[in-house]
């Protein structure tokens, strides 16, 4: 049975690129425009990895970030963040609010691809 | 009298002398004789015994003669000559003992005239010593005066009471930057000698960083500095290093009876908790502990260096801005981008239609990364050029300056066309000064050009400057091989080339031809400045004001407060502070409606007029004005049309004022306006006032006129620009100092003496 992947982004530039390529690799995408989309869709779709961009109308990915680890329904889901800021302070705020993996734009879709196969082992 | 008393026991003691052995030999052969050789004997005797009583009172009268000659030669002669050597000791320093009497008496006299000769000249010699001491502290006083007034760095010295003892005139102007509104004036005024720093800077801080300093001290630091950045009450930021005033020379003992005298008085209200525990920390320390060379060190005052950071503080700021906008603006389209085309590499045999959608993603990612780069490059492009010690400078002097030293070199003329007198311009000014310098000297060696013209104008943020020169034309290639030439003009070269001091102003250089009026010229554009109106304001003040400004008194460093803000009535009048003011007003008549239409004041600090500490402000009366007054204070509609009203400027007055000794001629007429305001503006004027008019009544009763004209004449003061409220300031408190040793004359030393003598005279009764 393949993933199930939700990609978090407000901006259709980067969500067309993700969608195709995981796709391609054969997950099954949905996609959410902005922070509270997310967390419906989460309760429906079932997601086992969320791609989360930080910087987000409505509600931010931090607090989606923990709003998923707040709920035992999705214990087990990943969580990757995608940032336009490469701040390190950033990066630990990610970490320590439970994303599994802090990815900074630009980034190679390659690696990105590289990083979503092993966090779904 | 005991001389006299002496000179009595004296005379019986020689009448004894002279009678006694007689009478005594009579009286023991009377004695020793029988009754009939006692009878002849008396026989004898009787008949003769008036002859030699006679000679007996004769020799005594002789006798006494001699004793009171030698009396009052040595005796009276010598008290003489000692009250005259005292008159030498004391009163008159010239008077010399006349050598009268005996000759061992003279003797004597000689050589005290002799030794105090020898004192004379020693005093003499003292005396020109001292001078020429004084003499050399007063220069190096005046040096150090002159030095910190030429300062880039704004410096205040304060003693332990916070008190401002020397400031220069960028920490004026600093603190004048740093007041809001329309009464600037009282803003900039308010740092002041004899004023308390607190009322600029945070009280909290200053005690802190002293604690720092005098803990370093008893460690031993070599150079026991503290650094902090305050904001202001207006949103500036200030670095501040304060630096601690020592007592000089280590004399321990000196040190010893200074701290013993601290602890006499209530600690002042800088030392507060941590103070306190500090200083009754010292003596006991010093007992045990006296190696410690921290222990010999007593901080006296200390020294502030001020730095308005606030517009660094901006720059960088912006800087880091536009620096974030350029990496992470960019990084999210970047992004975008990478993930597009990364796509479309590995997805060779992508749907046409995908593969539409993914190159309109780049395409639009990219224009918009160009428009954020350009607008940001728009927004920050000041900042982001300006890495170089740059300045201010008014353009107009650049060219000035360029076109003396190209006259100078070259001996060619130089005209000046139209120039925008009020553009700024952010350059260094000697590279630019060269790089026009060299330009014209390229121009003559080359091209022969006869003159050279000048012209300067602006456009949006940029700075042109146009070396314009008829005839013949160059070509842009030329310039070209100039910019990349360092720069030679005559003996003299530069490391420099033109394109680097082009680049390091963040400039250009290009060549352009006027082919309809034959002429040619180079452009060099300069980013413009943000006007600095106020240094420019500044500089003219600094022009006008002929005499060196008094911006220090280290005779405050003795001063402490008496108690806390309060003004004491018992203080001498020589030792106050004090601001004398004087208001003009649309009439005469306060409780019928007129109105102030400008007050002026001038601090009066240990006895000297502070000229640049002042207050001078016009007031809209909100009224029309009496056309009968005009000539009198000169004062017009249009002055007073858009200046602020009495709201604002009383309140700002009485911050000038506060903690000082209000001084006003006919001070009745001006405190009646301020009562009439009080209820309305929340102001009150608590402060003792001192009338000159009424001292003058108490100096001088009989005098008939007590007008501020006729005072200052008869007190010999010369009377400039009166009517206004600042000049008649000025003369009021003229004449107030004149006052204060006249007054001191006639026992009237302190405040209270002298409020009561001047309510108990005739003129204290008339009211407004």
């Amino acid at each position: 049975m393949s993933h199930r992947i939700l990609v978090v982004d407000d901006e259709p530039n980067i969500v067309i690129s993700l969608e195709f390529l995981l796709k391609k690799e054969g997950y099954v995408v949905a996609v959410a425009g902005d922070g509270e989309a997310a967390l419906q869709q989460a309760g429906q779709f079932l997601p086992d990895l969320v791609l989360l961009d930080v910087m987000m109308p409505k509600k931010s990915g931090f607090e989606v970030c923990e709003t998923l680890r707040a709920n035992p329904a999705l214990a087990g889901v990943k969580i990757v963040m995608l940032t336009a800021r490469g701040r390190e302070t950033e990066v630990t705020k990610g970490l320590a609010l439970g994303a599994d993996a802090y990815i900074t734009k630009p980034f190679s879709t390659k690696e990105l691809v590289a990083r979503i196969k092993a966090l779904l082992g | 009298m005991k001389a006299k008393l002496r000179f009595i026991i004296a005379a019986c003691v020689l009448g004894l002398l002279m009678t006694g052995p007689f009478a005594v030999t009579a009286l023991l052969l009377y004695a020793d004789s029988k009754d009939a050789e006692r009878a002849a004997f008396a026989q004898f005797l009787l008949p003769r015994l008036p002859l030699g009583g006679l000679i007996t009172t004769f020799g005594f009268i002789a006798g006494l003669m001699l004793l009171r000659g030698l009396f009052q030669q040595y005796v009276q002669g010598l008290l003489r000559m000692a009250e005259t050597l005292r008159l030498m000791l004391g009163a008159n320093r010239n008077f010399r003992v006349t050598p009268d009497g005996p000759p061992e008496v003279r003797e004597l006299a000689r050589a005290a005239n002799d030794l105090a000769q020898q004192r004379d000249e020693l005093l003499t010699d003292v005396d020109a010593q001292i001078r020429q001491a004084k003499a050399t502290v007063e220069e190096e006083k005046n040096r150090l005066a002159a030095l910190m007034s030429e300062l880039a760095l704004g410096v205040v010295v304060c003693n332990l009471d916070g008190r401002i003892l020397l400031y220069n005139s960028r920490a004026r102007l600093q603190f004048k930057a740093l007041a809001q509104g329309p009464t600037s004036t009282s803003g900039g005024a308010l740092i002041g000698l004899g004023r308390s720093i607190f009322s600029i800077l945070e009280r909290g801080q200053i005690t802190h960083s002293l604690e720092n300093i005098q803990q370093r001290l008893r460690k031993g630091s070599a150079a026991p500095t503290a650094n902090f950045i305050t904001a202001t009450r207006g949103g500036a930021l200030l670095r501040c290093q304060m630096a601690p005033v020592l007592r000089t020379g280590a004399d321990s003992a000196a040190v010893g009876v200074a701290q013993g005298a601290n602890m006499d008085n209530p600690p002042g209200p800088l030392s507060g908790k941590g103070g306190d525990e500090v200083r009754q920390a010292g003596p006991a320390q010093e007992e045990r502990t006296t190696a410690l060379p921290g222990d010999e060190l007593e901080v006296t005052g200390y020294v502030l260096t001020i730095e308005n950071i606030t517009r660094n503080f901006e720059r960088e700021a912006e800087r880091d801005q536009a620096l974030q906008a350029l990496t992470d603006g960019n990084r999210a389209a970047l992004g975008n981008i990478r993930a597009a085309v990364e796509t479309l590499i590995d997805t060779p045999d992508m749907e046409a239609d995908y593969r539409e959608r993914f190159t309109r993603v780049i395409a639009d990612e990219a224009a918009a990364m160009s428009q954020r780069l350009d607008a940001t490059m728009s927004r920050f492009a000041d900042s982001l050029k300006t890495r170089w010690p740059l300045e201010d400078v008014l353009a107009i002097d650049i060219l000035a300056a360029a076109a003396r030293r190209i006259e100078d070199r070259l001996k060619l003329p130089i005209k000046h066309e139209e120039q925008d007198a009020s553009l700024w311009m952010r350059v260094d000014s000697f590279s630019l000064i060269q790089a026009i310098t060299f330009l014209a000297a390229r121009l003559q060696d080359h091209y022969a050009i006869r003159e050279l013209r000048l012209r300067l104008s602006a456009e949006g943020k940029m700075v042109f400057l146009d070396l314009i020169w008829s005839g013949t034309p160059v070509s842009s290639e030329t310039l070209y091989t100039w910019e990349l030439e360092p720069m030679t003009v005559g003996a003299e070269t530069s490391p420099l080339t033109l394109r680097d001091v082009i680049d390091r102003h963040g400039g250009e250089i290009w060549y352009q031809r006027d082919k309809a009026a034959h002429r040619a010229f180079f452009r060099m554009v300069v980013p413009a400045a943000v006007t600095p109106d106020l240094a420019a304001s500044d500089q003219v003040q600094h022009l006008h004001s002929d005499s060196r400004p008094e911006y220090y008194d280290f005779d405050l460093f003795a001063a402490r407060d008496a108690a806390g803000s309060g003004i004491d009535l018992d203080r001498k009048l020589s030792e106050l502070t004090y601001s004398v003011f004087d208001t003009e007003t649309t009439g005469l008549e306060p409780s019928s409606g007129d109105e102030i239409i400008q007050m002026g004041a001038v601090r009066v600090v240990n006895n000297r007029l502070l000229r640049q500490e002042v207050f001078d402000q016009l007031v809209d009366p909100g009224i029309p004005l009496k056309p009968a007054g005009i000539p009198i204070h000169g004062i017009t509609e249009a002055m007073v049309h858009g200046q602020p009203k009495l709201d604002v400027v009383l309140p700002a007055f009485h911050e000038f004022c506060a903690e000082t000794v209000l001084v006003a001629h006919n001070a009745a007429f001006d405190m009646r306006f301020f009562q009439l305001k009080e209820d309305s503006l929340g102001v009150r004027f608590t402060q003792p006032v001192l009338d000159t008019l009424l001292l003058s009544a108490v100096i001088h009763p009989n005098q008939e006129s007590h007008r501020l004209e006729t005072i200052a004449e008869r007190l010999g003061i010369n009377v400039i620009g009166r009517h206004t409220a600042l000049g008649d300031a000025f003369v009021t408190g003229e004449v107030f100092l004149k006052m204060v040793p006249l007054l001191a004359d006639m026992g009237i030393v302190t405040l209270r003496q002298a409020l009561d003598a001047a309510q108990k005279t005739y003129f204290a009764r008339i009211t407004y």
